[in-house]
């Protein structure tokens, strides 16, 4: 690869004079052009993860709402038109503008730096998806403000969405709400799937991948093949709303059961592309906490590309009670069953580890714990509603709320919460207070089975789903108000999150390149890294790169330092294949953005829209992609 | 399992109220109770198998450990042999849940064609019921309240003319969606006399919460006697308040929106009141039908029951009181 007598590769260069050269060419100038061009994944990805942990808090103040609603029977404090749009907001809002971009977000900042490279894929479509994502969030949130915001659930089942009965434009402006999301979260998938494909750094063959790069991975496929089935889900509801197609109405030969299966094709998968990174994140905490690496890998890789499969045969559990034929509802009781099999192999390889290692109880290891213990909890009435005539009976009750916030919170939201612990110190340089920590994992821990759990109880005992309140004589009063004390608990737990991470990435203490002695290559660049990630390629010779001393870390040279360049590698073995140039910042994706944004809100009014407004996203592609006459690659 | 059951149900009576049972705990019905079984046996199994990952995760966590600072590659054969004999465990018990949720399913069954078939339509918030003619007298129409006979099977035609609503009375049986375009069925049956509550479980709109509906269990022959009462048309009392408040139903916009049989009110877009003084709610469960909350019904629907199909219409007090007393005496 080094070609000698070339001065401008990294070969022949002192470190101090390569930095400065590196630098140079990588760095995001500052002001507001700067930061509006930016292509640097670790700046978007930053950017993201905020983004999302702010949509977090306003989906928590909704549920803070519904919860002071619901403290009393025949409350008056919100009425059923504002309940309707709160919870639709918060499930909305939760799962497409908070669960699914932070996690994204996490491996749009973590993916690249773990497999040594420089810059993600296609780095101009990540600018572009992180405008897009703000887009639909900024349209949902002003439409709720403004007393527009979408009242159907965050399932929107037509007819009620639909134009007999979804009045004003709230259903749209759900409906292309899906849209930004699905453009950004795609984008976002195939960004991961070839940086992980053709960027790792050399030697980083399949079976050294780490377990969160290969959970992303899975994830992203995911992505790409569930989101289709709900943007054309998305499309054919405006189409009946705004031209008169007949998709979903049955006096018309549409059908209404048709707009379930789409949804569920997608929405079932969802929660795998949520909890499946969620996993990868545990896996990488519990190595790092338990000072071993996780056992069992080829099981965990299994049982990650195994959940994802089985995630696409689950759908119609969520349909059990819509009057499908018995025989195939139960292949679906058996489906989803099965999928508890891959599940609870994680759960024992991860004990195994714990078993195994040296378990050091710090915060984002007690996040982990915390994830064990709830997890295991809603994994288990998963498996109970798989079961149809279980199901009957809990469907669309408080049962099912209890089960899912199990689920997601319990199974996403605390290894999060543990990631953000484990990798502040990347992020921002600074670590998170340990103290403080202690207390918010205490918080949230109690606060939320305390919440959470009695739901069980309340869904059994016949309470339904999504009523804004109930009547005195119901024996649900009592429960109910227990949860919303509960509630606050919870709450307090996140306030003081917040807070901590706001301090911490102001004044906390200052963060070494590997403060918790990890073995993966996030570890192996500066806290947090150098606009160019690594000086010099690391190369890979064991599935714990650092397992060593920093400074015997092998290196690849050879790069070119007066432009933008890293390394592809083939797919299976990773081996040195190009020098690829990386593409410098741009305002373009910003503009292509705000035309799309333009093009799509229009959309929820006009049908022309999308003739005249393809327009000026053809100037902005066109800017955007302007040939500069440089090649692209050099192998 | 049964001191399970026991707490389950203890918890359940102690908070039980006064406006019927509602409820999957304590069922009174067949296909109930084939479900009450399955939840808790279920429960019962899961809750062991957290208590068991529980047990390993502490001692994981705190077990004593050797001094020596990293295993030797020996060590990792019992922790294999532990994690396969766990996902084996696993996928037995899921294969044993699987086969009793059949089980469960099958057990129930499905009504056959002798069974007294009910149909309910599911209306923006309320719920319409129609019984078919049959050996004992032609069919008649109710509404928010259905009779049954104890002890028989009883099918459910659940057919929806606006949006998706789901019909749920979970001491009798588990709920069954009703769905535009399509006619689903259920079994229904009560081995005791009793009131059970239900309510609507697919969210349809602004007043999903107040949907409720009401199955009254009897003896057979007393549902003999209600179901010869609903096909009577209605009798005027001689009372002159009634007569002055039959009159104001027809002359106000009222008969526009609901049936009485037997006069000239013949709207099909509400309740059909024929009957409604004999039914123990109001407003799909709102409130108990008494001759004041008719009248505050009637006086301001919107306040009552924010967002319903029912609008104000302006009487007089003479007037409002005087249809409230016709109200309540079409028993």
């Amino acid at each position: 690869m080094t070609r000698d007598g070339d001065e401008f590769r990294d070969s022949s260069m002192g470190t101090a004079e390569l930095h400065r050269r590196l630098a140079a060419i990588w760095s995001t100038p500052s002001g507001l052009w700067g930061a509006l061009s930016t292509v640097d994944h670790k700046i978007i990805g930053r950017r993201y993860i905020t983004t999302a942990f702010v949509f977090l808090a306003l989906g928590g103040l909704l549920s803070m709402l519904m919860r002071l609603q619901l403290a009393q029977p025949e409350a008056r404090f919100i009425g059923p038109d504002r309940y309707n749009q709160i919870f639709t907001m918060h499930g909305t809002n939760m799962m497409f503008l908070f669960a699914v971009p932070v996690m994204q977000a996490m491996a749009i900042y973590l993916v690249p730096l773990m497999v040594g490279t420089r810059n993600i894929a296609f780095p101009r479509l990540n600018a572009f998806s992180y405008w897009m994502y703000l887009a639909g969030g900024l349209l949902l949130w002003i439409a709720f403000v403004v007393d527009a915001g979408p009242d159907v659930g965050w399932f929107a089942y037509v007819p009620l969405s639909g134009p007999q009965y979804g009045a004003g434009k709230r259903a749209d402006i759900w409906a292309q709400m899906i849209t930004f999301t699905e453009v950004s979260a795609l984008a976002i998938a195939v960004e991961i799937v070839v940086t992980v494909f053709k960027q790792r750094a050399p030697g980083m063959s399949l079976d050294r991948i780490p377990l969160f790069v290969w959970s992303m991975l899975v994830t992203s496929f995911l992505v790409i093949m569930a989101m289709p089935a709900i943007m054309v889900a998305s499309t054919s509801l405006i189409l009946d709303r705004l031209v008169g197609t007949h998709f979903f109405n049955p006096a018309e030969g549409g059908d209404v059961l048709l707009w379930q299966h789409l949804f569920w094709f997608f929405g079932h998968p969802e929660v795998y592309i949520i909890f499946l990174p969620a996993v990868g994140m545990v896996s990488a905490i519990v190595a790092t906490f338990t000072r071993r690496p996780v056992f069992g890998y080829l099981g965990m890789v299994m049982a990650l590309i195994a959940t994802g499969v089985l995630a696409f045969g689950l759908w119609v559990h969520h349909m059990f009670v819509a009057g499908l034929p018995r025989l195939g509802e139960s292949f679906f009781t058996a489906s989803s069953m099965a999928i508890a099999v891959p599940a609870g192999l994680q759960i024992f390889c991860w004990l195994a580890t714990m078993w195994a290692g040296r378990p050091v109880f710090k915060t984002p290891f007690l996040f982990v714990v915390g994830f064990m213990v709830i997890f295991v909890i809603g994994g288990l009435t998963g498996v109970m509603v798989a079961s149809v005539p279980f199901d009957t009976q809990v469907h669309d009750t408080y049962f099912v709320v209890a089960h899912f916030h199990y689920v997601l919170v319990g199974g996403a939201v605390f290894p999060l919460l543990g990631a953000i612990y484990y990798w502040f110190p990347k992020f921002t340089g600074r670590m998170m207070s340990e103290v403080l920590g202690r207390w918010i994992f205490g918080l949230i821990f109690a606060g939320f089975n305390l919440t959470f759990f009695p739901m069980h109880i309340l869904g059994l005992q016949g309470m339904p789903r999504r009523i804004y309140t109930y009547q005195p004589e119901m024996p649900w009063s009592g429960l109910n108000l227990f949860i919303s004390f509960s509630a606050v608990i919870l709450a307090a737990g996140f306030l003081l999150f917040f807070i901590d991470a706001i301090r911490s990435a102001r004044s906390g203490s200052l963060a070494s390149a590997n403060p918790w002695g990890a073995t993966t290559l996030e570890w192996a660049t500066s806290s947090p890294p150098p606009p160019y990630n690594f000086a010099r390629p690391p190369v890979v010779e064991s599935l714990e790169p650092l397992s060593g001393d920093l400074e015997t870390l092998p290196v690849a040279s050879g790069l070119r330092v007066d432009r933008r360049e890293l390394l592809t590698s083939s797919v299976v073995h990773a081996s040195p294949e190009a020098r690829e140039a990386s593409p410098g910042d741009s305002i373009w994706p910003l503009w292509a953005a705000l035309a799309t944004t333009l093009m799509l809100i229009w959309s929820i009014f006009s049908p022309w829209a999308v003739v005249w407004g393809s327009v000026p996203i053809a100037i902005t592609l066109i800017g955007w992609f302007w040939p500069k006459g440089v090649p692209e690659d050099e192998a | 399992m049964r001191t399970a059951r026991a707490l389950l149900l203890s918890i359940l009576v102690a908070t039980s109220g006064c406006g019927g049972q509602q409820s999957a705990l304590g069922s009174q019905g067949a296909p109930a109770i084939h479900v009450e079984h399955l939840i808790l046996g279920m429960v019962a199994v899961c809750a062991a198998i957290w208590i068991l990952v529980m047990i390993t995760l502490g001692t994981a966590l705190l077990r004593a450990r050797p001094r020596t600072a990293r295993q030797d590659d020996g060590s990792e054969k019992p922790l294999t042999m532990a994690v396969s004999a766990a996902v084996a465990a696993t996928t037995l018990i899921i294969a044993g849940l699987t086969i009793a949720s059949f089980y469960t399913t099958r057990g129930i069954g499905l009504a056959d064609s002798t069974a007294l078939t009910i149909t309910v339509k599911g209306q923006q918030w309320w719920w319409q019921v129609f019984y078919a003619d049959s050996s004992t007298g032609p069919g008649f129409q109710t509404a928010n309240e259905i009779h049954i006979p104890v002890g028989r099977d009883v099918r459910l035609q659940l057919e929806s003319p606006d949006v998706i609503h789901s019909f749920w009375v979970p001491s009798l049986a588990g709920k069954q969606d009703l769905v535009p375009g399509r006619s689903n069925s259920l079994l229904l049956r009560a081995e005791k006399p009793g009131v059970y509550r239900g309510q609507c479980a697919e969210f349809c709109g602004l007043q999903h919460s107040h949907m409720a509906i009401m199955v009254i269990a009897e003896a057979p022959g007393a549902f003999e006697g209600w179901a010869a009462t609903q096909r009577l048309d209605a009798v005027v009392s001689a009372d002159s308040d009634t007569a002055a408040g039959q009159a104001s139903f027809m002359a106000k916009p009222c008969a526009a929106c609901h049936t009485i049989r037997g006069t000239p009110a013949g709207g099909t877009t509400g309740p059909d009141l024929t009957h409604i003084g004999g039914r123990r709610t109001i407003a799909a469960g709102l409130v108990e039908t008494t001759r004041g909350s008719l009248a505050a019904w009637i006086a301001d629907p919107q306040t009552h029951k924010p967002g319903n199909n029912m609008p104000m219409v302006s009487l007089t007090s003479t007037e409002l009181r005087n249809i409230s007393a016709y109200m309540e005496s079409l028993k």
